[in-house]
């Protein structure tokens, strides 16, 4: 995927020449090993600081938010299905965007691999399928397949699915994919054990709310969680209110979610909340053959009212 | 000053009879990192750690603490009269703070504890606790304590300092509040050239030390002219808004004031706050003066780096720990902010603005 950053930077600068963009979001090169940082580039000099590779995993839809300006904007997968799910929802209009396509191959999880040396971690590079990292006093080689973000590595949706421009040929989506192993084990468990496991999940949520801003679903003008008139969630760390938060945080986002995992990825304490968001996503696909942001021409399933919907309860 | 030996075979016999006159506090591992927090009866604090995730502020000024309580119960006399919330201010110890964190609550002091406004319930938690510092050996690649006015086996608001020197310990006396717990503790043998030991390690640590800032031009640039720099932008656009930098920091010191109820009982609290959140700045009349992300953002970057420097004239409002730098979700980074801060020429920007 490095050989990307050329292209990438190639199509931009035309956008930007001939005005077809006013600005083009993307990532720079970040200051820290495995940390990119979203940027945008308004003059054609500028895109010499676009880049790209494994470490691209904040979902771009989220800088999209009810911009005015035209925009290019580099999406990989996931990021184009939030791309879908915001034009659908009048967060950005089609014909604001350029699209530039990033077919992906997954990015790197940081945490893995830095739970994997002893000593702090001073660089990281990649080449042909292989991650390198270098401590202070050690150099391993990774297999990039063994260490790809949770979501990465039970994607099958790695091409753009809306593009205007494409950053590289298309890739070959992963098959034979058992997406929702983790969900079914949690699904087994008694409600005691259940419950554990969401207490033991959430135990050092400092409700910084990394999760929700990194989300490009939770764009409400004022969170539930920020509301005073009425004050639904208490404030504190108590755990009854971090749940709530997480759990509704969850709930908001069933049918809307792609599972790009910026939430997870975001969290500074390392939790895996995209275990309540995948579940949701889970029952949408298996009750509704539901995957959200693959078409422009329908709404997501909780969003929607069908006169010959099979449920009674809703007529 | 005296230097104290600990051979390491004592340390937690000593810890267990300081257990007796002090609540005890340390890093401690809770899965895959370790945090600051009141160890367990027994419990050894962890020392195999670089720094813990969040900073060890929450000692003294906890994310949420109760303020006051009320009844609404109007069959009781108090009811609707705030009364003060028991405390428990009897001695605490940090044992194995870093440097940087003790130095960071001499910064917010200067806000809690002012001629004009006191705050007690940091002023009497503070005072109650007595600091053992743990110098650091091997500072990360993130650390800039020492040209943010620290340093690895920074001694300003430590009682004792810490080295690890192997086998045992070398334990510097600071102050007579960490004389008393030396000999609490039971911890009185000298060492042979204890200050020169410490010596050779400081030295060893300062020179691991590779991320630094400049900071010598921030207080004479004019306020305003930083304030409407054209960097801003750039600088905010990746960030989230989310509370992580302002949590994890030391130095932070904004709180909220909320009320809880639970059906006719309910307590005041002070809880963390965080200026990157649009709530902190919300008007009764539904004005923002920090409407977007870029007022915000710079709102806190102004404040470390330029109105606690002109304020204060000490220097600025950060000690150089590296928590935001490492755990910032977009890699937003102080070190080139105060870089852009520090060398900003508003002539030479305006001819860079397209």
């Amino acid at each position: 995927m490095v050989g990307y950053t050329d292209k990438i930077r190639e199509i931009s600068e035309r956008l930007l020449k001939e005005g077809t963009v006013d600005m083009v979001i993307g990532f720079r090169q970040g200051s820290m090993p495995m940390m990119n940082e979203p940027c945008f580039a308004k003059r054609p000099e500028d895109v010499e600081k676009l880049t790209w590779d494994s470490n691209c995993g904040i979902n771009l839809a989220n800088y999209l938010t009810d911009r005015k300006e035209k925009i290019g904007v580099i999406a990989k997968g996931c990021d184009s299905r939030n791309i879908v799910t915001h034009i659908i929802e009048n967060k950005i209009k089609r014909d604001q965007l350029v699209i530039i396509g990033v077919p992906c191959k997954g990015m790197i999880d940081r945490r893995k691999i830095t739970s994997m040396f002893e000593t702090e971690i001073l660089s990281v590079a990649e080449e042909d399928g292989k991650v390198i990292v270098k401590t202070g006093d050690a150099e391993k080689i990774l297999e990039k397949e063994e260490v790809l973000q949770k979501n990465c590595a039970v994607c099958i949706h790695r091409n753009p699915v809306i593009y205007d421009e494409l950053a590289a040929d298309l890739v070959e989506e992963q098959k034979d994919i058992d997406r929702y192993a983790d969900i079914r084990e949690i699904e087994a468990m008694s409600p005691e054990d259940k419950w554990n496991y969401f207490d033991d999940l959430l135990s050092a949520c400092v409700r910084c709310y990394a999760c929700r801003n990194a989300c490009p679903l939770c764009y409400c003008p004022t969170c539930f969680v920020d509301e005073s008139q009425p004050q639904w969630v208490g404030k504190t760390t108590d755990p009854i209110d971090t749940k709530t938060f997480h759990f509704l945080r969850a709930y908001h986002c069933a049918g809307r979610c792609t599972d790009c995992g910026a939430c997870e990825r975001a969290c500074p304490v390392g939790i895996n909340m995209r275990t309540l968001t995948k579940k949701l996503e889970k029952d949408c696909f298996e009750y509704y053959g539901w995957e959200a942001g693959l078409t422009l021409d329908a709404r997501p399933p909780l969003d929607a009212y069908k006169p010959d919907d099979p449920e009674d309860f809703i007529k | 000053m005296k230097v104290i030996k600990i051979d390491k075979k004592d340390w937690a016999d000593g810890l267990a009879k300081l257990s007796g006159g002090y609540r005890l506090f340390g890093p401690v591992k809770d899965k895959e990192f370790h945090n600051f927090k009141e160890l367990d009866n027994g419990e050894l604090p962890d020392f195999d750690f670089s720094n813990t995730k969040l900073s060890a502020k929450s000692m003294v000024f906890p994310q949420a603490e109760a303020m006051f309580k009320y009844s609404l119960d109007e069959n009781e006399a108090d009811h609707h009269i705030m009364k003060e919330a028991e405390k428990d201010y009897s001695p605490r110890a940090a044992i194995g703070i870093r440097p940087c964190d003790a130095a960071a609550f001499l910064l917010v002091k200067k806000n809690f504890d002012t001629p004009e406004y006191k705050d007690p319930y940091w002023i009497n938690a503070y005072e109650a606790s007595v600091f053992v510092g743990l110098a650091c050996n091997n500072p990360c690649s993130t650390c800039f304590c020492t040209s943010a006015g620290c340093g690895p086996f920074h001694e300003d608001g430590l009682d004792v300092l810490l080295a690890d020197a192997g086998d045992y310990f070398l334990a510097k006396v600071i102050t007579d509040k960490g004389e008393k717990l030396l000999q609490a503790a039971g911890w009185n043998t000298e060492a042979d050239a204890g200050e020169d030991q410490i010596e050779t390690l400081k030295k060893e640590a300062e020179a691991k030390i590779t991320a630094s800032v400049n900071t010598d031009g921030l207080k004479d640039k004019i306020t305003t002219e930083l304030y409407d720099a054209p960097f801003w932008e750039d600088v905010a656009f990746a960030c989230l808004n989310c509370g992580t930098c302002t949590y994890v920091c030391p130095t932070c010191w904004c709180f909220d004031i909320q009320d809880e109820t639970h059906g006719t009982s309910g307590i005041r609290m002070k809880t963390w706050d965080s200026c990157m959140y649009p709530l902190f700045t919300l008007h009764g009349s539904g004005h923002n003066p920090r409407g977007t992300k870029v007022h915000r953002v710079r709102q806190r970057f102004m404040h470390k780096l330029k109105y606690y420097v002109d304020k204060y004239g000490d220097g600025i409002q950060c000690v150089g720990c590296g928590r935001c730098i490492r755990l910032c979700p977009v890699n937003i980074d102080i070190r080139k902010v105060c870089e852009l801060m520090n060398s900003y020429e508003p002539a030479d920007a305006a001819c860079q603005v397209a």
